[in-house]
């Protein structure tokens, strides 16, 4: 009987297995049927390989100072010469900024740490928003409680005030606005955690696996995260578009990446007085953090409609 | 509906006390040592022994927090330890900067986002649909600043000389009559006091004040300074509105009692207003409560870009500069602000949805 058992549960595990990769494949297509995802995939594809190979496309380092080495003066217009600029000039696509760089050149750079902080901030949020939502579920009572009612209190903030908030409190830097955009979508992912904890917790297959002798951790872990990760990738990849956002408004405020890292928040925050005088410095670095945000929620949009089992039938 | 209304805003003190505790800590782990932060480097060790005595600094902190949370309840808010004015002055004062700006620019989202997503449902697939989508996604990728500069850029700069050109930053023209309506009308009012608040409060929010007293002028140039801060503040949720009104237009007009409807001859607008938009309205009253509360974040941002001084900016301001007076009950009165309309959104739902009064 016992031999039985094991087997069905056996069974039953590889058959997890084999639906699971089947419901990726299918997550695939239909991903790639959608024209509003794949537009989000190729920008996210080019932003990526800019951001791996900055040091060979740029043509200047971010920090490079051109005074003395070529003939421009501080927020000089682009220079582009397929578009009329004198040949003789060298050529500046995003112009010189107010300290005298090619903004080309930091634009470049600048795709590395936007994707850094969308990526490690939302990593950094799921793992302690999983966990607490896992335990608030899993373990309820008490614990349910303090662990809800608290990210109730972190949801009763506007996330951009509460990070600046906590910025202020941890000092002005890039690794604390990175902290402190982490903090604050904590509880989004806490929920949703939660609330496939609770849709499952009670299933005949979470008994069974009790009744082999599972340990709790392995319930948590084996048998019920698999279930939340649909809504958690969905949330994570839009995630990522709100805290590269925020990222760059605590930059743009100057409590994030502070000079002369690359970074598009608070190179558009330093020249936002030049907005009459030198457009260029502040449209390019405004729009890199508009295309990357794009290509994130049309990514995570087409996965939401290509995850939702409603929609099935489409494919 | 009664009992559920109470119910809501009954599961919503813990949380008022749970805000009022969070914004107490974060308030006083801000490092730095708020005596030299606001009297300068240069105070002697005397003198600011007695301005931490005088700020009642010096006591537990517990005490400090039962102190604090008791004058709040007391509608004291306490002085800006750097201006020296009481915070409930400064409140009166920003306050409704902040609020005209949000309603123009919940205005702005609704009477724009609302319409469009219906249109781009009923002709699902149209160019006018495809074109909304692009612009919604757009829409809700754009940094707030960014967008404030880029239209300052355009409507400031590039059409100067026209009749177009709305004016960069501020709330009114100098020179511009603006003098509160209860002066106006001639009513003398005391000095502080509630009711003097609240006069005073009402006549800050320059639209109302200019309606009030008739004030064309006031009117024109305070509209002016507004389109814009609203549009760049607006943007955002309105895209949000726009992507859910139409998804759940689509979704209601999908089901079989709107075939019904049509089939039993009823007008196509008439089903599209009174059977389909009507159940359509839970989701989207979700999403504008929770744009309001983006909203009041972002207000932050966009009062820097416009230069108002407002809410946000001045409790930006009070956070570099550590004056814990303010931080502490500007942060409430957000929080506060986004409770109740949390609430509103939780009430209006029972009224939308009778099944959710009785869960």
């Amino acid at each position: 009987m016992t031999n039985q058992t094991a087997t069905i549960a056996t069974l039953d595990a590889e058959q997890i297995s084999i639906q699971s990769v089947s419901l990726w494949q299918i997550t695939w297509r239909r991903l790639f049927r959608r024209k509003s995802a794949l537009v989000g995939m190729f920008i996210l594809g080019v932003l990526i390989f800019i951001a791996l190979t900055a040091e060979f496309l740029a043509p200047y380092g971010y920090d490079e100072v051109l005074i003395g080495k070529e003939d421009v003066v501080a927020r000089e217009k682009p220079c582009i010469h397929l578009l009329g600029c004198s040949p003789e000039k060298p050529q500046h696509l995003a112009g010189i900024d107010g300290n005298v760089r090619d903004q080309f050149s930091r634009l470049l750079y600048g795709a590395r740490l936007s994707l850094l902080v969308g990526f490690s901030t939302v990593t950094f949020a799921i793992i302690i928003g999983t966990i607490l939502g896992a335990v608030a579920g899993y373990v309820g009572g008490w614990w349910d409680n303090i662990i809800m009612r608290f990210m109730d209190v972190l949801l009763a903030f506007p996330s951009l005030l509460l990070a600046i908030a906590i910025v202020t409190v941890l000092g002005p830097g890039l690794i604390n606005a990175l902290i402190a955009i982490g903090i604050v979508s904590i509880p989004s992912y806490a929920r949703v955690m939660r609330a496939s904890v609770l849709s499952v917790r009670e299933m005949d297959y979470i008994s069974a696996t009790r009744a082999l002798g599972g340990s709790n951790f392995q319930i948590l872990f084996k048998r019920i995260l698999p279930n939340a990760l649909t809504p958690l990738i969905v949330q994570g990849t839009l995630g990522i578009a709100s805290a590269i956002l925020d990222a760059a408004a605590l930059s743009f405020l100057g409590l994030g990446a502070q000079p002369p890292t690359p970074e598009w928040g608070s190179m558009l925050g330093a020249e936002r007085n030049q907005v009459f005088t030198a457009p260029h410095l502040v449209f390019y670095p405004g729009f890199m953090i508009m295309l990357t945000v794009l290509s994130f929620n049309l990514i995570g949009d087409g996965l939401r409609d290509a995850l939702d089992p409603r929609l099935a039938h489409v494919s | 509906m009664a009992q559920y209304i109470i119910r809501r805003i009954l599961a919503s003190i813990p949380v008022l006390f749970g805000i009022l505790i969070v914004t107490f800590v974060i308030a006083r782990v801000i490092p730095g040592d708020p005596c030299k932060a606001i009297l300068g480097e240069k105070a002697t060790p005397e003198v600011c022994e007695r301005f931490i005595k005088d700020k009642g600094l010096d006591k537990p902190i517990h005490e400090q927090l039962f102190i604090y949370i008791g004058e709040i309840l007391q509608g004291d808010f306490g002085n800006s330890i750097r201006m020296n004015v009481p915070v409930t002055r400064l409140l009166i004062e920003r306050l409704p900067t902040t609020v005209e700006l949000s309603l123009a620019a919940l205005l702005v989202s609704v009477l724009i986002g609302i319409p469009l997503g219906v249109i781009s449902a009923v002709k699902h697939n149209s160019w006018i649909d495809v074109l909304t989508m692009v612009w919604a996604n757009i829409g809700v990728s754009m940094p707030v600043f960014w967008l404030g500069l880029m239209l300052i850029y355009f409507f400031s700069l590039v059409l100067k000389d026209t009749p177009f050109w709305l004016p960069p930053s501020g709330r009114v023209s100098p020179g511009i009559p603006d003098d509160p309506f209860f002066e106006v009308w001639g009513w003398v009012i005391p000095e502080s006091g509630f009711w003097a608040g609240v006069l005073v409060f009402f006549s800050r929010m320059n639209i109302l004040n200019a309606l009030l007293t008739s004030n064309w002028e006031l009117l024109r140039d305070a509209t002016e300074h507004l389109i814009l801060p609203a549009l760049a503040l607006g943007t955002i949720p309105m895209a949000l509105i726009a992507r859910m009104s139409r998804s759940a237009m689509l979704d209601v007009l999908g089901q079989d009692y709107i075939r019904t409807a049509r089939a039993k001859g009823l007008g196509r607008l008439g089903v599209i207003v009174k059977h389909a938009f009507s159940n359509a309205l839970l989701p989207i009253v979700t999403v504008i409560g929770l744009s309001l509360g983006s909203l009041l974040g972002g207000a932050v941002l966009t009062e820097t870009v416009f230069g108002l001084s407002g809410l946000g900016r001045t409790l930006f301001e009070a956070i570099t500069a550590r004056d814990y007076g303010i931080v502490q009950s500007f942060t409430v009165v957000i929080a506060i602000m986004y409770v109740i309309i949390n609430l509103i959104v939780d009430i209006s739902y029972g009224y939308l949805d009778p099944r959710i009064r009785l869960d």
